[in-house]
């Protein structure tokens, strides 16, 4: 109850995630040039782009995944981006992410995948984890007999919806989606976006979302920031998207095949 | 000629850097297989993996190399009549030398291979990034259990070896060149010495213990897509295999004499 009474006090004065200027190069390839992105507690922003643009990156720079370069990752006001092992430890604990491409641990049944950290910080038993995996699936529309199933059983789109039973299980504070959405039918999609939705309106949960489904975009997000050439082209209420008067935004928002971003200066900036 | 030059340059920083990076590995591999949690149920797999399961592919090695180290040792010596020494040295050659380094390399093609393939998957699909991200530290989850698993293990497999090579030379000094059964198991273990098997099963601990580092290592720094596992899968085999070779040596004259 006081954690809460202090969360919500904290809002007024310090944004939840503010990375500044983030820089991050794989060998001459500088992919982050300066990222700035702010969210507020209990916010959901959605992070767009072109393939290869950097947002996983930029992603796994704030949970320390990858070592940022330069520049400022502060998360609750507290700067992260040196920080030692112990604090990064502490600091993840309070997020959970899902990857691109679902990252399940395959020698594990869905159930173990699901209840994963929950069973390395609490005692647990096997039935209560159990239950609690099948609940936390069923949610998300998938049989409650598939806990006993292992990744590779299931189809991508299961993978995916296991994946983010995996990061809400332990309702962390903070929570990280890649791309939570993609190569899912339209219906699962929704109930995806309603279960994100959900985590941050009733629990109270900051997100950040990355995704190319622009209504799904238009359906979860607070604030959109645009990613390009490594840096944050726009950023904005949701609201605003398609009035930006940034040809990029505009071309990619409408799903253009012409304007400034083409296929062949993408492939360019990835380097391939 | 200046490019030459920096070439060379650019190959030894690389190969620098290179061990530098594996001296910090086994560094945190090494400290962290001492602090807790311990991963019992991972450390239970792997010693099932590569103990039991290698059981055959060491069995058959040192089974045929037994048999032929019998053979070939009695043709020689039967050139200056010292027939009576094939299951002398029959015994210390499995015991010191053949069975270690031929258990090691064949582990080090069976394990070594298979760590690095599933750990350097691991590293591509995120799974890695995602152990971070769900408070379990890699090099404790992945990396302790499989070290300390190759360290006890081989050494059992080298002692099951040795049985089962000596046991081969016995079969053909027996069947094939005649020896007395009685005979030739009193000669084997006339001159064998403690000190003979319990340097072979040092080796075999060294052995184990650089297999899986590599095969961890190369995992762990796999380059990406499914191309960046196979060649550290590769790597794993051919560094551990070299090293198991350059160990053999050190360790044989650390003890000689
Ligand atoms: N571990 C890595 N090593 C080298 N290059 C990387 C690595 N991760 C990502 N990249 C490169 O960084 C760029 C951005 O990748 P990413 O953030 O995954 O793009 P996206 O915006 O589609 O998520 C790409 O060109 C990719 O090739
Ligand atoms: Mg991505």
């Amino acid at each position: 109850m006081s954690s809460k009474a202090k969360t919500s006090a904290s809002t007024v004065t310090t944004p939840k995630i503010v990375m500044s200027g983030v820089t991050k190069s794989f060998g001459d390839k500088q992919v982050l040039r300066g990222i700035d992105i702010e969210v507020a507690a209990e916010e959901s922003l959605a992070i767009i782009g072109t393939s290869g643009c950097g947002k996983s990156v930029t992603l796994k720079c704030l949970l320390g995944l990858l070592r940022a370069d330069g520049g400022s990752i502060k998360v609750d006001g507290k700067e992260m981006i040196h920080a030692g092992r112990h604090q990064l430890e502490a600091m993840r604990r309070r997020f959970g992410m899902t990857f691109q491409f679902g990252a399940l641990f395959d020698s594990l049944p869905i159930w173990e995948n699901v209840t994963f950290r929950l069973r390395q910080q609490q005692a647990m038993t096997r039935q209560q984890a159990r239950d609690l995996a099948a609940e936390t699936i069923t949610q998300l529309g998938l049989a409650a007999h598939v806990i006993d199933q292992y990744p590779a059983e299931l189809s991508g789109g299961m993978q995916k919806r296991v994946a983010l039973a995996r990061a809400i299980a332990d309702k962390p504070e903070i929570l990280l989606f890649d791309e939570p959405t993609s190569g899912l039918d339209p219906i699962t999609g929704g109930v995806i976006d309603r279960l994100i939705l959900d985590s941050v309106r009733r629990l109270g949960a900051t997100a950040l979302t990355i995704s190319h489904d622009m209504a799904s975009v238009r359906r979860i997000a607070d604030k959109v920031a645009m990613v390009h050439n490594g840096v944050i082209i726009w950023c904005g209420p949701a609201a605003e998207m398609d009035d930006t008067g940034i040809p990029e935004v505009h071309q990619f928002v409408h799903g253009l095949a012409d304007g400034p971003l083409t296929l062949a200066a993408q492939a360019e900036a990835r380097g391939d | 000629m200046i490019a030459f030059l920096q070439n060379i340059g650019r190959t030894s920083l690389a190969f620098l850097a290179a061990i530098g990076r594996i001296a910090l590995f086994t560094a945190a591999a090494i400290r962290w297989t001492f602090v807790p949690p311990f991963y019992l149920r991972q450390l239970g797999r792997q010693i099932v993996d590569i103990g039991y399961f290698s059981l055959p592919v060491v069995g058959l090695t040192t089974l045929f190399s037994g048999m032929v180290l019998a053979l070939q040792s009695y043709t020689g010596f039967a050139r200056f009549s010292a027939e009576d020494t094939v299951a002398t040295v029959v015994v210390l050659s499995v015991t010191r030398e053949l069975g270690p380094v031929l258990a090691g390399l064949m582990v080090a093609g069976r394990i070594g291979a298979s760590m690095a393939a599933e750990i350097g998957t691991m590293r591509v699909t995120d799974q890695i990034d995602a152990l971070d991200t769900l408070s379990t530290r890699p090099m404790q989850y992945l990396v302790a259990p499989r070290i300390v698993a190759g360290t006890i293990c081989l050494p059992f497999l080298v002692l099951v070896g040795d049985l089962i090579g000596v046991f081969g030379g016995y079969l053909v000094g027996v069947y094939r060149l005649g020896f007395n059964p009685s005979v030739y198991l009193s000669r084997t273990l006339e001159f064998l010495e403690f000190s003979d098997v319990t340097l072979g099963l040092i080796k075999a601990a060294v052995f184990g213990f650089l297999i899986a580092l590599m095969g961890c290592y190369h995992g762990y720094h796999s380059g990406r897509g499914a191309e960046g596992v196979g060649r550290a899968t590769t790597n794993a085999v051919v560094s551990s295999s070299i090293l198991i070779l350059i160990a053999n040596y050190l360790v044989t004259a650390l003890f000689f004499g």
